[in-house]
């Protein structure tokens, strides 16, 4: 605090505030909406969130190391719709999942080398290996943009299972952010990330593999994407690959952006992405309920995430010191 | 000669190395990849479809390349300014809705129509540019979430609307036209894209605001330091790709007669494909509207060319997913390392077996016995001077010399403790020469020919001359004028050392040894420059014969000194009358009992010569060595040496402590003494030449005394 008795702006992080919303917004919906507190629509938000928060995880750990990854919910989508195609065909299980690993991984792979050591803009990487996945998938790979699970396939079933009436996405979503906080916070290339997000030319002159680590958190989150997509598919016992274009991806960079992650870089953590999922469920599930039309929800999505950005912005401010050329 | 050493000077001297580097410093090529693109892909789809290059085939896909040229023009200017556009599909969308809301369900004219779509571009526009612009947002994610934010409205009007365009009976032949017609053979959007292009290519090129924009691209810091409103030069951008936008949803409402949920779809990853592919660098500064037209051409004859062909689904996203991939790697490899590929292979090492030469060491016995008499000499401006290429003397005794920092220098006679800079010209001043009048003439390093008069006045003679029809570079400008001398009739001779290099770049010509040096005649009585002589290894010092029909000039590289006669049976052709010195010659001039005095700026070394017959070892040298471990002439020894009119060498001065003249690049007789100067020196020298015409000068001997 200083003389003067200014409030201390600096107490007010943007998480902080965007978890007073979320309460004031629960408190509110709770109050004002009917059957929002009720337990079951309580699970039907945790629930529609953990996917959608598998995903912010992903795309955290790539913010945090100032980059972005536009190929998220393309990968999602089209491994598994190619999973399930090769399964239908009668592919055995464990070589059509390897085939599906290794391709999940190779994009991953070829995401990072682009951003690595080409230097190619990541946001241009991305948004190409993401138009790419979806292309050559959908044209050589599948038949259909839907692609059923196939009866009695451990994905279907996956898809039952409860744990104190809870379904098993949301502990799942629980152990994976656990497993993502640890990793972050406790180990040598969880700091990593952070040091290279915060000054990329630093962290390399003090000697951090930056760019391994970089190909690493791309792997990590197409990784992450694989896994989102075989949970959608057991809650929805298909995968529409239609999917890849909505607003999806732009509700993933809400999520992590509206819970504090600074897009420039070394800033947020797992706790971000809790509280922006949280909000980011909560709201929807309230539109849902008021009855709002699903491109009005677009609308306000797309108009909350332009002020997020614009916040965003003025909170982290771009360095022209350390951005680099190209990235825009 | 042995095999090795033949197949060496074949391999060399017959292949045209450099000429891959002298391409590669054009810019052309930064338009070549884009251009070959270009032709395949159209010779590629031209042959695999039947009728593809059929003029209503042609009528119809031109139309849609019209409207897609727009877009592309306007992202072009966006991406010259440093940004990035992605809502120009939602943009492009909505400004088609405008048009159909305005002229379907209010029922107003075509007119209003386009003014409603442009307005709608407008304010789109604006958005972006403020939020962008003056907000300082990411041009990336900000136009996203623009580009979603404006494809969410566009979806709800739409389906609100739809049916009720459906229902409208409002015609108009203005609206047919602009959708259907043609003029001159080209439709309405063709028209359209061509003015476009054109304007903006003239506004980017010829225009301040055009300028700003490049300037801005190219780098934001120094544009704003230069008084660039930047934000206001970015806003700018935005709202002009909104507008081309805008033009581009007019033009397709007038096509269709209406909207569709499919309308602008993937329009954005098309339209930033379309501008990286033709060239347009990410970051802004480099490209050009005609590169994004052609990035237009390929992209969208890949699209529908791929459709046509019969593909499914989601084709067209994988070949823009690969096609936005490598181009947007070509472009950031290519900027990254396109000085590194130019200095790999710019340096193209030639061939060359240097003759036998006599010692020129101390107690050897020969003419070019060096000795220890220079370093006895007088020094002037010590300290004071940086570079003195040249030394020369005027009437009044007073001592002229250039320096690096761009200036000639005047040290007062009698005792030449003070001075004066004399003139500032602003390149480094190599050979002097006084014309008859009195102007001093200089070669300028890397400038050309200059004359500063007696007032000082500073006058650039000729900065260039005629072009060889075969040079790809252009070996007009002079890169490295050197040393100068002046006929009886006022003509001009001077060399220009290389085509290849800058002069400060000297080394690197050693190393290539490559013969391009030239010898040139201005003429200032018309002020014409003429090429007289091409073809060797480093020209340097020029100097008119005594009786003034014929010059003698210095090959450095070479250690010869050539004859070239003005008049006489022999006029026009040059002759060699030295060879095989043991030292690089530099400048020469004349020495008062009617020989003339030749500067060494290094001395010959064995290892040095046999690496010239090794053009492979200087290459691997230049590309894998730092600079300061390179081979190059030994420069830390040098001297004069006097030699009569048949190129006999009467004597040879040396200063064997290296520690007032270790190399000399010129030496001017003057009243019995030797002034010498070097280009890596820090002095003059003055040295008194036993037995010499204590009343001969160089005007003098040239002009005759004074009336």
């Amino acid at each position: 605090m200083n003389a003067i008795g200014w409030p201390n702006w600096r107490s007010l992080n943007q998480e902080g505030i965007v978890f007073a919303i979320a309460v004031v917004l629960f408190a509110a919906a709770a109050i004002g909406l009917p059957g929002f507190i009720d337990p079951n629509n309580l699970v039907a938000i945790v629930r529609s969130v953990s996917v959608l928060g598998i995903l912010a995880l992903g795309m955290a750990i790539v913010i945090i190391g100032r980059g972005i990854d536009l190929s998220a919910v393309a990968i999602m989508a089209m491994s598994v719709a190619w999973y399930l195609q090769l399964l239908n065909s009668g592919m055995p299980d464990g070589l059509a999942f390897a085939y599906v690993l290794a391709g999940v991984l190779a994009i991953g792979l070829l995401n990072g080398f682009l951003v690595a050591y080409a230097d190619v803009p990541a946001i241009f990487v991305t948004l190409a290996t993401g138009s790419f996945v979806f292309g050559y998938v959908r044209s050589q790979l599948i038949s259909q943009d839907a692609v059923p699970v196939p009866q009695g396939h451990w994905v279907e079933l996956l898809g039952g299972l409860r744990f104190l009436d809870i379904p098993i996405e949301v502990f799942i979503f629980a152990g994976l952010a656990f497993v993502f906080f640890l990793f972050l916070r406790f180990t040598k290339w969880g700091r990593y990330i952070y040091f290279a997000g915060d000054n990329p030319v630093a962290a390399r002159n003090i000697g951090i593999p930056v760019r391994p680590m970089l190909v690493l958190r791309y792997v990590l989150s197409a990784f992450v994407a694989l896994v989102a997509g075989l949970l959608t598919a057991a809650s929805l016992h298909s995968i529409n690959t239609r999917i890849v274009n909505s607003t999806l991806l732009y509700d993933i960079v809400l999520v992590a952006v509206i819970g504090g992650i600074g897009l420039s870089g070394g800033r947020g953590g797992v706790r971000n992405v809790l509280v922006g999922a949280a909000l980011i469920g909560i709201l929807l599930n309230a539109m849902t309920i008021i009855d709002i039309p699903l491109l009005y929800q677009n609308l306000i999505k797309a108009a909350i995430l332009l002020g997020a950005i614009i916040v965003d912005g003025f909170i982290n401010p771009r360095d022209e010191q350390t951005a680099q050329q190209g990235d825009i | 000669m042995s095999f090795r050493e033949r197949l060496q000077s074949w391999r060399y001297n017959l292949v045209p190395d450099h000429l891959v580097g002298e391409i590669l410093t054009k810019r052309w090529t930064d338009n070549a990849i884009p251009f070959l693109a270009l032709v395949a892909t159209l010779g590629v789809f031209g042959s695999l479809i039947p009728g593809f290059f059929k003029l209503t085939a042609l009528q119809d896909s031109t139309r849609q390349l019209g409207e897609f040229s727009l877009l592309v023009t306007g992202m072009t200017v966006v991406m010259l300014g440093g940004g990035i556009d992605l809502s120009v599909g939602s943009i492009f969308a909505l400004s088609c809705f405008s048009a159909v809301y305005v002229f379907f369900i209010l029922e107003q004219s075509v007119w209003l129509a386009l003014a409603a779509s442009i307005a709608t571009g407008l304010l789109f526009g604006a958005i972006n540019g403020y939020l962008i612009g003056y907000f300082r947002l990411r041009a990336f994610l900000t136009t996203l979430v623009t580009f979603i934010f404006g494809r969410a409205l566009f979806d709800i009007l739409v389906t609100t609307y739809a049916a009720d365009v459906q229902l409208s009976s409002a015609t108009s032949d203005v609206l047919d036209f602009i959708g259907d017609g043609t003029f001159w053979g080209l439709s309405v959007a063709v028209w359209a894209a061509i003015i476009l292009a054109v304007i903006t290519h003239i506004a980017l090129t010829r225009s301040r605001p055009g300028w700003h924009v490049l300037a801005v691209g190219g780098s934001r810091r120094s544009a704003h330091n230069a008084g660039i409103r930047v934000r206001r030069t970015v806003f700018m951008t935005y709202v002009f790709s909104g507008f081309c936008a805008s033009l581009g949803g007019f033009l397709i409402a007038c096509r269709l007669s209406g909207a569709g949920p499919g309308t602008g779809l993937n329009l954005e990853i098309m339209a930033l494909t379309a501008a990286v592919v033709g060239g347009v660098s990410l970051g802004g500064g480099r490209g050009s509207v005609v590169k994004g037209l052609m990035g237009a051409i390929i992209v969208l004859t890949m699209t529908n060319g791929l459709i046509r062909l019969g593909y499914g689904t989601g084709t067209n996203q994988m070949v823009l997913g690969i096609m936005l991939a490598v181009a947007v790697t070509i472009d950031i490899r290519w900027l990254k390392n396109r000085d590194k590929v130019l200095n790999e292979v710019y340096v193209a090492p030639v061939y060359l077996r240097m003759g036998a030469t006599q010692s020129a060491a101390a107690g050897s016995g020969t003419p070019y016995e060096l000795d220890n008499r220079l370093s006895g000499a007088d020094h002037i401006g010590l300290g004071e001077l940086e570079g003195p290429e040249d030394v020369i003397l005027d009437r009044d005794d007073h001592l002229y010399c250039g320096t690096r920092h761009g200036e000639i220098v005047r040290f007062f006679a009698p005792d030449y403790k003070r001075s004066e800079v004399f003139a500032h010209i602003g390149g480094f001043p190599l050979g002097l020469a006084f014309d008859k009048s009195g102007n001093l003439i200089s070669c300028v390093g890397a400038m050309g020919l200059y004359s500063v008069s007696p007032q000082r006045e500073v006058k650039q003679l000729s900065a260039e001359t005629s072009r060889s029809w075969t040079s790809i570079v252009d070996d007009a400008r002079l890169r490295d004028p050197n040393d100068c001398d002046i006929a009886p009739d006022g003509r001009i001779y001077f060399t220009d050392s290389t085509k290849r290099y800058d002069a400060h770049d000297w080394a690197l010509d050693s190393i290539e040894n490559r013969a391009t040096g030239r010898l040139l005649v201005y003429d200032p009585k018309d002020g014409s420059t003429k090429t007289l002589l091409d073809g060797y290894r480093y020209t340097n010092g020029v100097c008119m014969a005594h009786d003034g029909t014929s010059l003698f000039f210095a090959e450095s590289w070479a250690c010869r000194v050539h004859r070239y006669w003005l008049e006489g049976p022999k006029a026009g052709t040059a002759e060699c009358v030295i060879r095989d010195m043991p030292g690089y010659p530099d400048n020469i001039n004349r020495a008062s009992d009617g020989n003339y005095w030749m500067a060494w700026l290094g001395m010959r070394t064995p290892s040095f010569d046999l690496s010239l017959r090794h053009p492979d070892m200087r290459k691997r040298m230049t590309r894998r060595l730092p600079q300061d471990e390179w081979l190059f002439p030994n420069i830390n020894t040098g001297g004069v040496v006097k030699f009569n009119e048949t190129g006999g060498i009467v004597e040879a001065l040396g200063d064997l402590s290296g520690a007032a003249h270790p190399m000399v690049t010129s030496m001017r007789e003057h009243k019995g003494y030797l002034f010498v100067g070097g280009i890596l020196n820090n002095r003059i020298g003055r040295y008194r030449i036993p037995g010499a015409d204590p009343n001969w000068t160089s005007p003098a001997s040239y002009w005759g005394t004074r009336s």
